[in-house]
């Protein structure tokens, strides 16, 4: 299994290594050639402004488009959820549509709203999972076929997956957990 | 739901890294640093070349300014407060902003007491020379470290001595015996249960940038090379002749910094870069990385 990790700003070594703990391949992607032959992405978290500036330098973000059309699976945590969405507030043009969801940027306010919590997902097991949310984005809106894989105590949506995408408003690589990986991992592997 | 936790803390730090975060003055300024691709910003009255020329006591800025900064751009903003003024980070925490430098541009309001940053929510990041100055600020609670270099001089020659010296010190900590450890954190100034975790790991436990006399695409792929994780650009951008083209040229070198084309590519056609300064002219007195210990 071959994953790429977007590393042009962001957490990326935290998805390489949580990758590598897994046993995959892991490859950061900096230019559209080192896309060839991946059988996943994972966008990482960051600001998304920059990711999406030094996406279009080289145009990394169109041949990501490329990649998901060959059947790539795809993992976007915080500003990668961003990027892979339909739509996000206060980026505009920047986001790839990759899967059908719209999210707000910075939607719990600045820095000092940022916080951690333990979140029930069912697909991972009933353990819950410790997700932290920096300066998180929310997701206001699915579109048919979207699941949604994990919501806040208050309902927000914060997690969800359509086919072989899918994206989190959290973090799950600045924590010691590997289930959220494994399972896209798993998703990876599966044809479509 | 926690908030302002260790974790949050140095997590958003994290989120920064591969990125370079902009010194500026005015709201248009961030405006254009977030369009060229800072992945953060640093709202400040002035910039180190023009705090340097200035004299005088240099203190946290007009929160106006700030605020009007805040309200400008969607990415995180920082702002300095003066070593040990912990009542400035009170006002910077209230205004709500994202980070705090406790910063040796500014003038020191205490010359024995750093901030202690544990008693904040908002996350701190902290200048150092030398890997025990790094370890007493992690002590104190900075969730984010840079070098200090020499601010507002252009020249990168400090930035380079003190990311060296500090990457130096981990590579020998991680070949020390036990009780060298022991021996070595009475040297370094630094707590033991730090310098052994630096031991095990070779590296230090929160995020470190460069700062402090970067000026050019190369000057920042240099600092990523010698192990910054990102860098502060100060006065080398707004200061520079074309600040558009160079904020952008810089941001890029900072992500392909081991591509020497991609390097060479963007090192051209980027007009003058700022005045520079030989730190030799400058009398030690007025040496900023003086501050703090």
């Amino acid at each position: 299994m071959k994953i790429g990790v977007l590393a042009v700003q962001g957490d990326f070594i935290e998805h390489i290594e949580a990758l590598r703990r897994l046993k995959a391949e892991a490859i950061p992607v900096r230019l559209p050639a080192d896309l060839q032959g991946l059988d996943g992405l994972i966008i990482p978290g960051g600001e998304s402004t920059t990711i999406r500036r030094l996406g279009q330098e080289y145009g990394v973000l169109p041949a990501i488009r490329d990649l998901r059309q060959k059947g790539a699976a795809m993992l976007g945590t915080c500003a990668g959820m961003i990027i892979l969405a339909r739509k996000a507030t206060q980026l505009e043009n920047g986001s790839l549509g990759i899967i059908d969801v719209e999210v707000r940027r910075n939607a719990f306010g600045r820095q000092l709203e940022s916080f951690e919590v333990d979140l029930p997902i069912a697909v991972l097991g009933g353990t819950p999972f410790h997700a932290v949310f920096i300066r998180a984005p929310r997701i206001d809106k699915v579109g048919p076929g979207v699941e949604v894989l994990a919501t806040l105590p208050g309902g927000e949506p914060v997690a969800a997956r359509q086919g072989k995408v899918m994206v989190a408003s959290f973090h799950p690589e600045l924590t010691p957990d590997l289930r959220l990986h494994e399972y896209f991992l798993r998703l990876a592997a599966t044809s479509q | 739901m926690e908030k302002g936790t260790w974790t949050v803390k140095t997590g958003l730090a994290q989120m920064l890294k591969g990125g370079v975060i902009m010194d500026v003055v005015t709201a248009d300024q961030a405006k254009i640093a977030e369009e060229a691709g800072a992945c953060a910003v640093m709202a400040l009255e002035r910039v180190p070349a023009d705090i340097r020329a200035a004299g005088g006591v240099a203190r946290m800025a007009d929160p106006t300014v700030i605020k009007a900064i805040m309200e400008a751009v969607t990415i995180p903003v920082m702002a300095k407060c003066r070593i040990g003024h912990f009542v400035e980070a009170q006002v910077l925490q209230a205004m709500g902003v994202d980070f705090i430098d406790e910063s040796e541009v500014l003038t020191p309001a205490d010359e024995s007491h750093h901030v202690w940053k544990h008693d904040f929510r908002v996350p701190f990041v902290c200048g150092c020379r030398d890997l025990g100055e790094a370890l007493r600020r992690i002590s104190e609670g900075a969730a984010m470290i840079r070098t200090k270099g020499e601010a507002g001089t252009g020249n990168i020659v400090e930035a380079v001595r003190h990311m060296r010296a500090v990457q130096d010190a981990m590579r020998r900590l991680t070949n020390m015996l036990d009780d060298e450890l022991a021996a070595e954190s009475k040297t370094l100034g630094a707590s033991l249960d730090l310098v052994q975790q630096v031991h095990r790991t070779g590296k230090l436990p929160v995020v470190n940038f460069a700062a402090g006399g970067v000026a050019s695409p190369a000057d920042a792929a240099l600092m990523m090379q010698l192990g910054a994780e990102g860098v502060f650009v100060g006065s080398g951008i707004f200061k520079s002749s074309n600040p558009t083209a160079r904020a952008r040229a810089i941001v890029k070198a900072t992500t392909h910094y081991q591509n020497p084309d991609i390097l060479a590519e963007v090192s051209q056609g980027l007009g003058e870069a700022m005045p520079g300064l030989d730190i030799k002219a400058i009398p030690s007195e007025e040496l900023l990385a003086r501050r703090g210990w």
